[in-house]
């Protein structure tokens, strides 16, 4: 029996890791657990990945964690769950991988650092502050009394807003391009190193814009604040997703006619630039303060909890920016004006600022390793058992 | 605190009792020992069910009909079942799924690992505690009672009537009871007095690890055997016994611990000898049968040694074997004497006939005159690096239980309760004397848990009507 005593305690040892192991050993892990077990094969990308490999090596879980959605079905579902002692948490264990895939690729690697500093926080503060420098600016020259109905280029000239907005926008491109690539290039010798092809791109693309992964593998949904099944998280993402990318959009054509079609702004209503950006501002309104709701509510094993002040800060600068873009449509006739697209450049400003070191990143990381995905499911599997 | 159905236990028999009866209308009130976070007993650790089925469905391919499930069960259990209630169950198994889907129960594909099951077994979307998960909240959304931590020590009868239920101190009333509780095999002093002493003066069920739940400790199936002289059946040493890994926790090591790589190598027990045919059918078919052959070894240990040759070919261990370059240091890492250990193996090397390795046929790769003989899949071992893994006998659920027929009753002296019912592993020693196939204890605890429920439920009715 004292034998039987020391070799469980070794198990239990050998199967919680030593305190203080890197995120990948603990992918490691949990991985080689799960690669024993594999009832959630069903439910996502993440498990069928796994049975390709005996061994999950740092570039291995970096893979693994982007292809996780965090939907929470395989830790309800888990059997080693805490409290039993193999304190098996993979939705966990990726999220504190991913954390360190964005810092590792970050460019320039300063910013690595500046993902752990994000928060909710740091970025209402920056918005405020951004806001605050630009309110002055506009009081110095008097643009706060503005008369009512003036147009937005008669507080900040055109040309001083492309000079503000471009190179951050442009920063912001090129750092998350740079760490899409890297990780990209740290990826591919790991899922099976051939090329992307048609098929693999559509197929990984049209999961991403559905948010297959949040499905639950049987349709009906991933978890929020228990094992209960939900499609709210989904919906919420979708309407935060398309509603930035109708706001994008509106952006995008007003550039055009801007410089194509000479239209300089205000544009009435009904235009298309206005269509899509309320549109796409009342969405992103509705998906952001969804998602924040959800993220309050969620159950306290899901994700790792030192990235939900990053999450949160994420969502906030989202949610300000369609507030108060909707704000400055309903009162651009109103005094109230400047100070409302100072707030709202100011909101603007700030997830430009944050997104080479946020949240912003993750939906391009994430299709980079569904991408990888559909390559590797395409080839043969390397591990072949005896038992199929 | 009453109710009309009382349901002791929180596993898949007991939820499967306490959603019929709910829906025939009955109030019910389930008591699980365990908290809600080790909640479901083995039914947490399941994966499958084994279903009859004569035309594809959904998830099961091909067709799997009644004759052969039940030759399947007839030949695992070597005869000892009870062919009416094993043909109960399998017809069952043939139309449970919608209505476990119902529940919220999900299928998939089979595992990867898993495809010689892919006809016979429909396996749980997430496993069974994503299925446990599925019935508690269907449970609590018909009104189900649920109590977690309320395990009942005894219950009181009234000439086979159940009467109430004693938790701690608090007594229970109801009309009718479901026994669906569990084994007996976490209650580690009953394992040591069944297995007893052997002639080596060895206990050997002290070298048993539990591969479920800690919380079947089999006190109400001892009280109604022992104080209430209920029927019993099964024999206190058969079980579902698997070879495990040695490191494995003493209890909810779960399917993960199991080391599929016997048929691939060889088996030495402490003597560094063989003691049996590693390769005698398909691992799936024999995996059952290692854990008593296990038992029955000096010290309840042995070691499954492999080459590398047989890496990736079965299910990733949990645990990371010991490893060596050469045949001699694994003996040395293993603790096992190194000369009859390399006299095993060099015998077990020279007997290897040549043959067309195949482990997914039952290969021409044999040994000759060796004993015990390697009847397929015998390859050298001779390809380092070498592996070795301590395998004990890992028991999943006892087979001694209460009798009972196709309504469930539980029954004292041949007569049957009117109103005490029994499902799960507390009877599944009716249909499974010994063996096991895989899937078999979810059919087997779904069929009579949806029975006990009904007939629970429709018992209720009779004595309200009765005192109405």
């Amino acid at each position: 029996m004292l034998e039987l005593q020391r070799l469980a305690n070794e198990a239990s040892a050998l199967a919680t890791g030593a305190p203080g192991t890197s995120p990948e050993a603990e992918v490691a892990r949990v991985m080689q657990i799960c690669n024993a077990c594999r009832y959630c094969e069903g439910f996502c990308a993440v498990f069928p990945a796994m049975t390709r490999r005996l061994a999950f090596n740092p570039a291995d879980a970096h893979y693994l964690a982007n292809l996780c959605h965090n939907c929470g079905a395989c830790l309800h579902a888990c059997q080693y769950a805490p409290p039993h002692d193999f304190a098996v948490n993979v939705p966990r264990a990726l999220a504190r991988t991913r954390a360190r895939t964005y810092a590792q690729h970050a460019w320039p690697a300063v910013l690595g650092r500046a993902y752990e500093r994000n928060g909710l926080v740091l970025a209402v503060s920056l918005a405020l502050a951004l806001s605050l420098f630009l309110l002055m600016a506009v009081a110095l020259n008097g643009g706060l009394g503005a008369a009512p109905g003036a147009n937005f280029y008669a507080v900040f000239p055109h040309g001083l807003l492309v000079s503000l907005f471009a190179p951050v926008l442009g920063f912001a491109a090129l750092s998350l391009g740079i760490g899409v690539h890297r990780f990209w290039r740290q990826a591919t010798p790991v899922s099976s190193g051939q090329p992307l092809t048609g098929p693999a791109a559509r197929e990984a693309t049209g999961q991403a814009l559905v948010l297959r992964y949040l499905d639950g593998g049987h349709g009906e949904g991933c978890h929020n604040d228990d094992d209960a099944w939900t499609h709210a998280r989904r919906r919420c993402h979708h309407l935060t997703f398309y509603g930035f990318a109708l706001c994008f959009a509106a952006t995008s054509v007003a550039t055009l006619y801007h410089y194509v079609l000479g239209w300089p702004a205000p544009y009435p209503w009904p235009s298309l630039p206005k269509l899509l950006g309320v549109v796409g501002g009342v969405s992103l309104a509705l998906g952001t303060a969804g998602l924040g709701w959800l993220h309050l509510r969620r159950h306290p094993l899901h994700g790792d909890p030192a990235q939900r002040p990053m999450d949160l800060g994420f969502i906030a600068l989202l949610l300000g920016t369609a507030v108060t873009g909707l704000a400055l449509w309903l009162a651009a006739a109103s005094p109230a004006m400047p100070w409302l697209l100072c707030l709202h450049l100011g909101c603007v400003l700030a997830l430009f600022a944050t997104m080479p070191c946020g949240k912003f990143g993750h939906g391009f990381y994430r299709l980079a390793a569904l991408l990888r995905h559909a390559v590797e499911k395409r080839q043969p599997n390397p591990v072949g058992l005896g038992a199929d | 605190m009453g109710a009309d159905v009382l349901v002791i236990g929180g596993g898949n028999a007991a939820l499967c009792a306490a959603l019929m009866a709910r829906e025939a209308g009955a109030s019910v009130l389930l008591l699980e020992a365990a908290p809600r976070e080790l909640r479901g007993g083995n039914s947490a650790h399941t994966r499958n069910l084994r279903c009859m089925h004569d035309a594809p469905q959904d998830v099961l391919v091909d067709a799997y009909p009644e004759e052969e499930y039940w030759q399947d069960l007839l030949k695992v259990t070597g005869g000892k079942t009870n062919e009416a209630l094993a043909r109960l169950v399998i017809r069952a198994s043939s139309t449970c799924r919608n209505w476990m889907q119902l529940h919220g129960v999900r299928f998939q594909p089979p595992l990867s690992g898993a495809l010689h099951v892919a006809r016979t077994n429909a396996f749980f979307m997430g496993g069974g505690k994503a299925l446990v998960n599925a019935y508690y909240r269907s449970a609590e959304r018909l009104g189900v009672r649920v109590r977690y931590q309320a395990p009942v020590q005894r219950i009181e009868l009234d000439e086979g009537r159940f009467v109430a239920a004693w938790v701690g101190h608090e007594r229970i009333t109801a009309k009718t009871c479901v026994l669906a509780a569990g084994g007996f095999e976490s209650n580690r002093d009953w394992l040591r007095e069944a297995w007893g002493q052997n002639a080596r003066g060895e206990w050997p069920a002290d070298n048993f690890l539990i591969r479920g739940t800690r919380f079947n400790q089999g006190t109400l199936l001892r009280h109604l055997i022992d104080e209430h002289r209920a029927d019993s059946i099964g024999d206190p040493t058969q079980a579902h016994m698997v070879a495990i890994d040695a490191r494995a926790p003493l209890y909810d090591g779960g399917i993960c611990t199991r080391i599929d790589c016997v048929s691939l190598g060889v088996v030495v027990n402490r003597e560094a000898r063989r003691f049996y045919d590693e390769g005698e059918d398909f691992w799936p078919k024999r995996y059952a049968i290692w854990g008593r052959l296990v038992a029955q070894q000096p010290g309840q240990i042995a070691w499954s040694v492999i080459d590398s040759k047989a890496v990736g070919r079965f299910m990733p261990p949990v645990f990371a074997g010991s490893q060596a370059a050469t045949l001699p240091e694994l003996a040395g890492q293993l603790g096992l004497d190194e000369a009859t250990f390399m006299q095993t193996l060099n015998d077990y090397n020279a007997a290897c006939q040549p043959g067309r390795f195949d482990h997914t046929v039952l290969d021409d790769c044999h040994t000759q005159g060796l004993t015990p003989v390697k009847s397929h899949w015998a390859r050298r071992i001779d390809t380092p690096p070498f592996y070795g893994y301590a395998l004990r006998p890992g028991v999943t659920f006892t087979y001694l239980g209460l009798r009972t027929d196709e309504t469930t009753a539980v029954h004292f002296g041949g007569q049957p309760s009117a109103n005490l019912f029994v499902a799960g592993e507390m009877m599944a020693g009716n249909v499974l004397g010994q063996g096991y196939t895989a899937g078999v204890g979810m059919s087997i605890g779904t069929a009579f848990g949806r029975i006990a429920g009904q007939r629970a439920a429709a018992a209720a009715r009779h004595t309200e009507a009765a005192h109405a």
